[in-house]
């Protein structure tokens, strides 16, 4: 009898449009208030490895976008079946599938791109801000919803990669996307390209640095840690 | 609807996520594997051109590969080997055998009139992962023509600078031998004084190992093939 009330509180509740002000924060939220890498600093470990260059960083945030999003589709559709005890496991499988569809369909589509990222694509498995999605989002959330939230977390994270990218690699080497920017007559005159740029240390400045800008702008941000 | 606490229920969820993720990967995998097969292969001729030409098109390198690039095999002794493919050998394979038992391949450029260059596949180690490339030699078989080289996980804008063109472009002219002894040698850093050295060349700043292992892999591929070259001079 209580089952049939509540369906019928279901059906009652008017469908929500499809970007309403709450989904389109899910798109949103992670560029700034939410930003998986600034904010909850996740995901450092692949932001330190493929950010030497634009491009790598490009193709892998591409990559990442996919990968959340439909991860996030497939576990918010999966939810309610979901043994607890194995809910874990059951991410992981889902994640090293979409990775290796990802992975395989370079290969075959876009071999120069995969040879770019080499093993950073098959690293998108222990990117934490996948599974942090899917724990802490997709399994309680609609499938619409959690695509969204996919596609955002995405995005934000890809936002601060080619960020940190486009820096490294002008500080770095004088170019973007291979395209040499500082003009020779500027080397000639003693300008040497900095080197550190090019570790990984210089990834974790650059991402201290902005962190450090977008809580000084952002002032919501100051009491969280 | 079963309890989704039970033992049974999550057996036989694992079983039947398992299977179909292992058929759909399979299917897949299955399905891509010519393409991608097609892609390396595609991808390994466009490495043996440019180590003489700078043809980017991949449509232009499978129409031109066969008529500016004559396959061979040899062994040790620099003698030819009939009934093997040049193509399909795995030079990474062959290098790890014992000298006497190796098959090399050997990929002979007619594209520029009557000169021909020689071009002989190389295999080695940077500093996180296999590189490996091919060099163009003249038939002095001394100086390089050309080179290319690639590399599986160098780290991009360090190791994986050998790839680029301003590392590449300084091997041609070079010559590997002073007509006693090997001689070639690839710098540590970049901005050193090589200009004039025909044993030279600058390395690159922050990848020491991997400029190493280039140099190993060449001196290794060169090497290897003294014999055959002995045949053909």
């Amino acid at each position: 009898m209580s089952e049939v009330a509540e369906k019928k509180a279901v059906v009652a509740t008017p469908r929500e449009p499809l970007f309403s002000t709450k989904n389109r924060k899910l798109l949103t939220d992670p560029f700034d208030d939410n930003n998986p890498i600034t904010v909850q600093v996740l995901g450092i470990c692949s932001a330190l490895a493929v950010t030497t260059q634009v491009y790598p960083a490009l193709v892998m945030a591409i990559s990442v976008v996919f990968v959340c999003a439909f991860a996030n589709l497939a576990i918010a559709l999966m939810r309610k079946g979901i043994p607890p005890r194995i809910r874990m496991i059951v991410q992981l499988v889902v994640i090293a599938t979409l990775v290796t569809i990802v992975d395989q369909m370079l290969k075959a589509f876009a071999y120069d791109v995969s040879k770019e990222l080499s093993v950073f694509v098959g690293l998108i498995i222990t990117n934490c801000i996948v599974m942090g999605r899917l724990e802490a989002f997709a399994m309680g959330s609609k499938p619409w919803p959690a695509f969204l939230d996919g596609i955002g977390n995405g995005l934000g994270y890809g936002a601060i990669l080619i960020v940190v990218a486009v820096c490294r690699e002008f500080f770095g080497a004088g170019t973007i996307l291979g395209y040499k920017l500082i003009p020779e007559a500027i080397y000639s005159a003693g300008y040497v390209d900095n080197g550190v740029m090019l570790t990984p240390a210089a990834a974790m400045f650059v991402i201290g640095i902005l962190i450090w800008i977008q809580r000084s702008r952002n002032t919501k941000l100051v009491d969280i840690s | 609807m079963a309890d989704i606490n039970s033992n049974k229920y999550t057996i036989g969820y694992v079983v039947v996520m398992t299977l179909i993720v292992a058929i759909s990967l399979a299917f897949m995998a299955t399905e891509l594997k010519p393409r991608q097969q097609a892609e390396e292969a595609l991808e390994k001729k466009k490495q043996i051109l440019n180590s003489v030409s700078d043809i980017q098109d991949k449509s232009i390198v499978e129409k031109e590969y066969p008529k500016l690039i004559k396959e061979v095999v040899v062994d040790a002794q620099g003698k030819p080997v009939e009934g093997v493919n040049a193509f399909d050998i795995d030079i990474k394979k062959e290098y790890r055998k014992p000298a006497s038992e190796r098959q090399l391949p050997v990929y002979i450029y007619s594209g520029d009139g009557n000169a021909k260059s020689y071009i002989i596949p190389l295999h080695g180690n940077g500093l996180w992962d296999e590189i490996w490339g091919f060099v163009a030699l003249k038939d002095d078989f001394n100086t390089i023509v050309g080179t290319s080289f690639d590399h599986k996980g160098e780290t991009p804008g360090l190791g994986a600078e050998i790839t680029k063109d301003w590392f590449q472009s300084q091997f041609v002219g070079k010559k590997l031998e002073d007509g006693k002894a090997y001689a070639f040698d690839i710098l540590k850093g970049r901005g050193n004084a090589i200009e004039g050295k025909v044993h030279l060349v600058d390395g690159m700043s922050g990848a020491t190992i991997t400029g190493d292992g280039v140099e190993d892999m060449i001196e290794k591929g060169y090497k290897s093939y003294q014999a055959y070259f002995k045949t053909v001079k």
